[in-house]
């Protein structure tokens, strides 16, 4: 879609110290998936996010220092395990969600989550932001740094337009 | 044999302990409680995955207790488990045929389903099921260079144990300290 945000994505990753990603994949996030393995990040793709979530958590409780990348339908698929393992255990997480569902959504399937995520995420007390354009990239890394800092899980939502409109 | 006495003989052994909520985490506790051991209060399924993540975090051993109800919830942890689990990862799945936190509903490996099958299927090398605890601690004696899955065959007796007093948080925190020992 636009190799330089793909770059930027794995680099904030990268650079915020986290050394274990569990995917499960997102045309939005294919690039960035395809690059991970040539970083030194550990790369699980996991069969489902709240798969993922119970991965991280072992990670955390090890000593290293995990995120979640999935699509917002995982979020659905994830939310008992974020909050009856990560949040209650105060473990940290920071989710990096590529957002379908949104303005010019082709797939129709993707609406009803894509018009659910933010406020499943209010309901679950989970803090979010909203990733739109290259510059909002200091609020992915604020993000992370809460999740580590704080011992919470925490989302980045990226829209669709951040790869768009970059070019 | 009882789940209690396959928990126990796990306990005995030198490593990390993730175990899964209800009445294993419960008979466990009530066994003999350690800051090693991670007991597991929600987000059913997830035992095994939290192992994994565990065993390819840092070196100690790590017996990951699951259940075959549990297991049953995270089929695909089987498959990452096959690809990804490293050497000091041992998944102990107590197959006592039922949901025995919720009043013994029976799974369906009361009937047509073969967990070690399934098992091997995913891709996994080291699967054995044991009957009795002298077979369950040969097998894990013997467990040296690649992950095990053991599948332990019990009734579906629960001993009377109270419930968990310890707050989530104190349990990561001790256990978090408990890795950081080295």
């Amino acid at each position: 879609m636009n190799p330089a945000i793909d770059d930027e994505i794995l680099n904030i990753l990268l650079e915020e110290g986290i050394n274990l990603i569990c995917s499960v994949p997102c045309i939005m996030l294919a690039g960035v998936l395809k690059k991970l393995d040539n970083t030194s990040l550990t790369h699980i793709p996991v069969t489902r996010e709240e798969e993922g979530v119970g991965i991280a958590a072992g990670i955390s409780l090890g000593g290293g220092k995990p995120a979640l990348i999935m699509q917002n339908s995982g979020l659905g698929n994830s939310i008992n395990a974020l909050l009856s393992l990560t949040k209650l255990y105060g473990l940290p997480l920071p989710l990096i969600i590529s957002q379908r569902g949104g303005k010019g959504e082709k797939v129709l399937a993707q609406m009803p989550m894509g018009k659910a995520t933010t406020n499943l995420l209010k309901a679950a007390r989970i803090d979010y932001v909203r990733i739109k354009k290259r510059e909002d990239f200091i609020k992915m890394r604020k993000m992370i740094r809460k999740a580590f800092g704080n011992n919470r899980v925490t989302a980045i939502i990226l829209l669709r337009k951040l790869w768009d409109e970059a070019h | 044999m009882k789940r209690i006495e396959v928990i126990k003989a796990i306990a005995k052994r030198d490593g990390l302990i993730i175990c899964n909520l209800g009445l294993p985490s419960r008979e466990l506790y009530h066994l003999n409680d350690k800051p090693s051991y991670f007991y597991m209060l929600g987000s059913m399924g997830m035992a095994s995955s939290i192992g994994l993540g565990l065993a390819i975090a840092q070196k100690k051993r790590v017996y990951a207790i699951d259940g075959d109800g549990s297991l049953l919830m995270n089929l695909g942890s089987l498959t990452t488990i096959a690809h990804h689990a490293p050497h000091n990862y041992c998944l102990i799945i107590i197959n006592n045929e039922s949901y025995g936190s919720t009043g013994n509903q029976p799974t369906l490996t009361a009937q047509k389903t073969d967990l070690e099958k399934i098992a091997r299927g995913a891709g996994i090398s080291h699967v054995r099921t044991v009957e009795n605890i002298q077979e369950l601690q040969d097998t894990l004696d013997h467990h040296r260079e690649e992950p095990l899955v053991v599948i332990a065959k019990t009734d579906t007796f629960s001993a009377d144990v109270p419930h968990i007093p310890l707050l989530p948080r104190f349990i990561k925190k001790r256990f978090l300290n408990e890795v950081a020992k080295g």
